[in-house]
Order: C-alpha cells, then structure tokens, then sequence
C-alpha cells in the first residue's frame, strides 16, 4: 500500500493546530475580556472555560508533537527561528493555566494579583501565537517591514480571539453578561475585519509566492470565492448577534460561535492553500522535510485507533458540561 | 560544540525546566489514586468526614495538576527550540514514543479532570469515580511513554541503522529496553512516596493547629500508612535499579560511589570530597571493601573506576553527593514512616512532636526524587543517548542573549509559581475543611 504519508501527516498537523485556534481560541479571549467584566460575571466567565481549557491546550501539544515527530528537520528549523515568541507564549500559557487554580484559591489583593495575571498570561499567548503566524508566513525574513506585518498578525489574532471568546459567552451565558458579550462580539467582528484586510492585502506583498498562488488569472477568479464566502460569514455574524441584541424568538445563541468558527476555518484554508506543499515556506517542502517512513506508520496507525476515542470522550465532556454556565464551578 | 557556555546554558535552561516540571507529575501521578480511594470511601459510607477530605485534596490536586501540564508544554517545546539534533538523530525512535504520550495519555488526563473537578453534581456517581479512575490512569500512562524514552537513552536497545539513519528494528525491544522496568518501578514508588509525605505533612500542619479535625486525622493515617509501605519497597527497588544500572552503565556507578581507580575490594565511601584535579577523594570517611561487598557481594570483587571509562565520564561530585541526599532522605522516611505507624497503631492519637517531624517532612519526596534525578540523568553525560549521540552534538544554534533571555524568564516566572503553590497549599490544608467531630 502506497500512501503519501507526509500530505496525509500535513493534513492532520493541519487538523490539530485548526483544533487549536478554535477551541483554545475561545478560552483566550475569554481570558482577555476579564477586566471588561465584574466579579460575578468573571466567575461565570471562568465557569464557561473551567472543565474544557486544560483539554483545548492538548491540541497544541497535539499539533507541534506532529510537527516533531513527522517533519523533525523542519521542527527544528521553525522552533528555533521562532524561539523568543515561543518562549513568551509559553510563558503565556503557564500563567494562564496556573491562574485559573491561583485566583479561586487566593483571597484578597492576592486574587486581584491572578485576575490580573490570567489576563496577562492570554494576551501574551494570543498575542506571540499570531507573531509566530507572521514570521512564519514569511519564512522568518529580517527587516522592519516583516516585523511590522509580524505585530499586525499578532494584534488581528488578539481580534480572532476576542471574537471567539466573545461568541463562546453568548452560547454559554445569558442576562446582562450575555448583552455584554454580544457588544464584546460586535468589537470582535470589526477588529477581524480590519485584521483580516490587512493581512489579505499584505501578504502578497511580502511574499512572492503567495502573491503568485493568488494573483494568477483566471485561477485567481475561482479562488476569489474564498474571501467571498468569508465575508458571508462574517455577514452572518453580524446578524446573528444583532438578532440576538434584539431578543428575536428563536435566535439560535450558538449561532455566533458557529459563524466566528466557520471564519476561522476559511482563514485557515487560504493560508494552507498559499503555504502548500511548504512547512517552511520557499525553503522545505514537507515531503523533504519528512521523518523516516517506518516511524510515520507506527504513528499512524496509532493515531487512527486512537483519535476516535478522543473525540468521543471530548464530546462527552462538552454534553456533560452543556447549557449555561453556572457559578459555583469551584465549590 | 564550539561554544560550550552555549552548551552548558542550554542544559542549565533544560535541567531547571525538567527539574520545576517533575516536582509536579511527582505529586499527580499518586495522588489521583489517592483521591480515587477517598472518593470510593464517600461512596460506600455516605460519610461526611470522607467527602471533606476528598474536597480538599481534589483542589489540591487540581492546582498541582495545572502546574504540571503547563511546565510539560514548555518541555515539548524545548527539545524543538534548544535541542534539534536529538530528533534530527534519533527523532525515529523518540517521535512515536512521544506521539503515544500525546495521544494516549495527555487527551485522556485533560478531558476526565474536567469532569472529575467539575461534574461531582453533574453525573452519577459511578461516572464520576470513572472520570477519577481515567485521570488516574491516564497518569500512569504518561510515565509509562516518557520513561520508555528516557530509559532508552539511557539504555538503547532494539534500534537499527537502515542507510545512515537510526530506526526502530523491534519496538518492543526499544520500550522494554534494560534499564526500563527498573525505572518505571522506581519512579512510580517515588510518586507513592511523595504523595503520601505531602498528605501526611498538610494534613499533621492541619492538626496542629485544630486537633479536632478528624477527616485530617484519617487523611494522615492514610498517608503514613501507605509511606509505611512504599518506603521500604522502594529502597528495594532502588537497589535492584542500581545493580542494573552497574551492569549496563558502569561509569555512572563508578562516579556515584566516587571511585577513581578499577579497585579489588573498593571502599564503600560514605563521606568525601571529590577531587577531580587530584582524581582523589578528599577528607574521605570510608567503610573498606565495602562498596565491592554491595556491588560484586564479593568483598574482594573488582569494581570499575572512573579511569576505566575516561574520557567519556561524567562529572563525580555532583552524582556523589546527590546520591547520598537521595539515600539519607530515604533512609529517614522510613524511619519517620515507620515510628509514625507504630505510634499510631490502633487508633491512637498522634503526639505534637509526631505531628511536628511529619509537618517538616512534606516535601521531603521533591528533594528525593530530584536529587535521583540528577544522579540519572547527570550521570549519563556525555552522553544524551548513552553510545550513540552526545549532548554536545544536539544542541541547537541560539544566540547567547536570546538563551539568556529565555533563562532568566523561566527562573522568574518559576520562582513565582512555586512560592504562590507552596503558599497556596499550605494555607488550604491549614484551613481544611468543616467537618469536625471525633477522631475515627
């Protein structure tokens, strides 16, 4: 049997970090809107990400071990032209992770310390992840203009984040905290926008690759549909929520997550389409940076036993914990 | 290496990394199995005593928890940011065992301690203990693939060279190598061990300052209960890993036991300090023919010194003394182990001065089980993986201030966690819990 192991390990590195952005997505930007919030509406902030976050940040673990495992020369090549952005998003993520435990146990100045810490520890994650996005795309140029592009990255995924978060508390909250989100989404939507032109309009500027897989007649025609469905998407969630501000019976409240996601997974397909077959763009396709065959199949063959009782178990937890978010999640 | 303060910064950053990240699975990986019992024993007696301990533990377990699955992050990340050489070179073999440690372990663990933490009220009881029994095991799971890899390195069995490039020829050969069951068995006691001194410690810390708790008082006859037992288990183990770590890695031993020169009937040195310039031992306190009785059982047998192995040896003060504090300290657990069973052998209460010694011995598993840490892994320099790649051939080209950078950040934000987590944990225990009322 003749499989491509290499584009079939490419799609489900893809598939993990996709999982990733998606789910920790949510609990970033939950992360990042706390101090919009008040004490009680934190609380129910934090019971809306409590049992999932520790699972969601798997993906991560999940999507770079793929890349170790199999396209170890090109692991090597990104960590460590990425190694002080990965540092910070590591330090990012330890502080978000330990100060959801720290702030329930802590009293006094000492939980206002991990409040504040929980927001830090989320900003700086999202905020370095979408830097790593931007070098990346870049193939890790140095120059003043590639940093620029890198930070605009870095702050529209803040945006995506936000968005994410936003929606998530829509779908699991309701009341006054719900009204809230809803506003938090409408922000949301605008900073994407703006995030998304302006990645869209750079990126063939600062790479001729993608400006030659996008900007080639009358390919380009067809693939033009992308943008557009993205835009109907985002239509789609703006709608949606105004649905919802207005109190419109029968206005599904997992509607806006379902349309911020579904923008989520079109950025992703135009950026795999522009990166294709590149792990590292212009310089290793990942059929050349790929692991030895024998070690792709026992993993593999592993991965095809066990995935599907992850993603079981995973949707148990999200039917155990389904409904609205309820305080009390630490008693 | 042509820069070795870039080598030597780069095992410095990943030896404080593996060193913070372990002090944490060496709770966990125990104590979801204490908890599973404390959450039967609710279960079957409905009694309010047994559900207080279990609350308290569960948030104690939860905040461990989140300190070990962040600093395991940081350590998946490290061997792609500061080591490239390692999988460039043995990724074959070190990719699978770590995808499987993904997959298998880190998926089951994340998703059943959310509804272990958080679904007591959500589900029925039996799934919830199910939920408690998965993370549990799931822990177990995780040592079980990263021991099979460091245990490999240490002892590398089953791979093959197909063309210039190291592949596995028998996985089972590659997991199951030498030195693996010895590890995984000393390992795993050494989480029993610590656990069970953690929970004795916070739970003595408890009754002294409120004598009447009494789910404090089982959760500490519990804990010395168990160390009772796991203690001396766990010193057989340790010998039995030290004479398989004698037969497959000579070097390490010569340099734990500071002994310089191959020897007939070599002295068992329990005090010194090493010389490295003089190659001799220094203000020595030593037993004659004592370490070849130990080693060989012959005391006249022949012991390897380091010069047997030179040069590739690795350093001998640092294995000495770690050794030694690892011994001392487990020598001593079981003695307060012990004197703590037989003083509170059918019910009785346990005086102050018992409660004191056990309060003082919380963390006496962390510095146990770094200190062996650093004799194994220490002591398999140069070496990453022993006879087929050297550490100096895998480090990865960072600029020297970027290293630095990234060191003194973890140091910060390390020295921050681990003082909130000690005062965060030692205040729970200390408030415990409401339930008062006679001693059981």
């Amino acid at each position: 049997m003749s499989l491509d192991l290499p584009l079939i390990f490419a799609a489900l590195m893809g598939v993990a970090v996709l999982a990733y952005v998606v789910l920790d997505g949510y609990d970033l930007g939950v992360g990042m809107l706390m101090p919009a919030a008040d004490a009680r509406e934190q609380e129910l902030m934090v019971a809306s990400i409590g049992p999932f976050w520790d699972a969601n940040e798997t993906w991560l673990v999940l999507g770079v071990g793929i890349l170790l495992v199999a396209f170890p020369v090109a692991h090597g090549v990104v960590l460590g032209a990425l190694y002080l952005p990965v540092a910070a998003m590591l330090v990012g993520l330890m502080l978000r992770g330990v100060a959801f435990e720290f702030r329930v146990k802590a009293e006094g100045w000492h939980r206002e310390l991990w409040n504040w810490l929980f927001w830090l520890g989320s900003f700086i994650a999202s905020f370095s992840q979408g830097l790593m996005l931007g070098r990346y795309i870049t193939g890790f140029d140095s120059g003043f203009g590639y940093l620029l592009f890198a930070l605009v990255v870095g702050a529209g995924l803040c945006g995506g984040y936000v968005l994410l978060g936003a929606t998530w508390l829509i779908y699991k909250t309701e009341g006054t905290l719900q009204k809230k989100a809803l506003a938090w989404a409408r922000w949301g939507l605008l900073w994407v926008a703006l995030g998304v032109a302006a990645v869209s309009v750079a990126t063939p500027f600062v790479s001729q690759t993608v400006e030659m897989k996008w900007f080639d007649f009358p390919r380009t025609l067809g693939l033009m549909l992308l943008p557009l469905v993205t835009l109907f998407a985002w239509i789609g969630v703006w709608r949606s929520t105004g649905r919802l501000s207005r109190g419109v019976a029968g206005a599904a409240h997992w509607a806006p997550f379902a349309g911020a996601v579904s923008i989520f997974v079109l950025a992703f397909i135009g950026l795999a389409y522009s990166l294709f077959p590149y792990v590292v763009i212009d310089r290793l396709t990942f059929w050349e940076a790929a692991a030895n065959p024998a070690s792709l199949k026992v993993v593999l063959i592993g991965a095809l036993i066990v995935l599907p009782f992850i993603i079981a178990y995973t949707a148990f937890s999200y039917y155990v914990f389904r409904g609205k978010a309820r305080p009390g999640l630490y008693d | 290496m042509d820069n070795p303060d870039l080598l030597l910064l780069a095992r410095a950053q990943f030896g404080l990394n593996i060193g913070f990240h372990i002090l944490f699975p060496s709770i966990t990986i125990a104590l979801a199995w204490f908890l599973l019992y404390f959450r039967i024993r609710y279960a079957k007696s409905g009694d309010a005593a047994w559900l207080a301990t279990y609350k308290l533990w569960v948030k104690i377990l939860a905040l461990t928890f989140a300190m070990g699955v962040v600093t395991g992050i940081t350590m998946s990340f490290q061997f792609g940011t500061n080591w490239p050489g390692f999988m460039n070179n043995v990724g074959n073999i070190a990719g699978p065992l770590l995808a499987f440690e993904v997959l298998t372990a880190f998926f089951l663990e994340a998703t059943f301690l959310g509804v272990m933490l958080f679904g007591m009220n959500r589900v029925p009881a039996w799934v919830h203990i199910g939920a408690t029994l998965l993370v549990a095991i799931g822990t177990l799971l995780s040592a079980f693939w990263i021991l099979a890899l460091d245990s490999w390195m240490q002892t590398p069995a089953g791979q093959t060279l197909e063309g210039g490039t190291l592949i596995a020829g028998e996985w089972l050969q590659v997991i199951f190598n030498p030195s693996f069951p010895y590890r995984f068995t000393h390992m795993i006691l050494a989480s029993g061990l610590t656990a069970s001194f953690v929970i004795a410690g916070l739970s003595a810390w408890r009754l002294l300052r409120a004598p009447g708790d009494a789910s404090a008082l089982r959760t500490l006859r519990t804990g010395v209960l168990v160390a009772a037992v796991i203690a001396p288990l766990q010193i057989f183990a340790g010998d039995q890993h030290g004479l398989n770590t004698l037969a497959h890695q000579p070097a390490k031993i010569a340099a734990m036991e500071a002994l310089w020169n191959t020897e007939r009937g070599a002295p068992l040195v329990l005090f010194a300090v090493p010389n490295a310039q003089t190659r001799h031992n220094d203000f020595a306190i030593e037993v004659p023919k004592g370490a070849s009785l130990i080693l060989t059982h012959d005391p006249n047998g022949e012991v390897k010194g380091i010069d047997a192995f030179a040069p590739d040896t690795p350093p001998v003060a640092p294995l000495f003394f770690a050794f030694r504090i690892m011994l001392a300290l487990g020598v001593l657990m079981l003695a307060l182990a012990w004197t703590g069973a037989w003083f509170m052998r059918q019910g009785r209460a346990p005086a102050h001065w018992l409660l004191w010694a056990f309060a003082g011995f919380t963390f006496s598993g962390w510095l146990a089980t770094l200190s062996g840490w650093i004799v194994t892994e220490v002591g398999r320099q140069p070496w990453l993986v022993t006879g087929i790649l050297r550490t100096s051939q895998a480090v990865g080209r960072i600029p020297e201030a970027s290293l630095g950078a990234s060191l003194t950040g973890y140091i910060l934000v390390y020295a921050l966690m681990l003082a909130a987590y000690m005062v965060v944990i030692t205040h729970l225990a200390g408030k415990g819990t409401s339930v008062q009322g006679k001693a059981a």
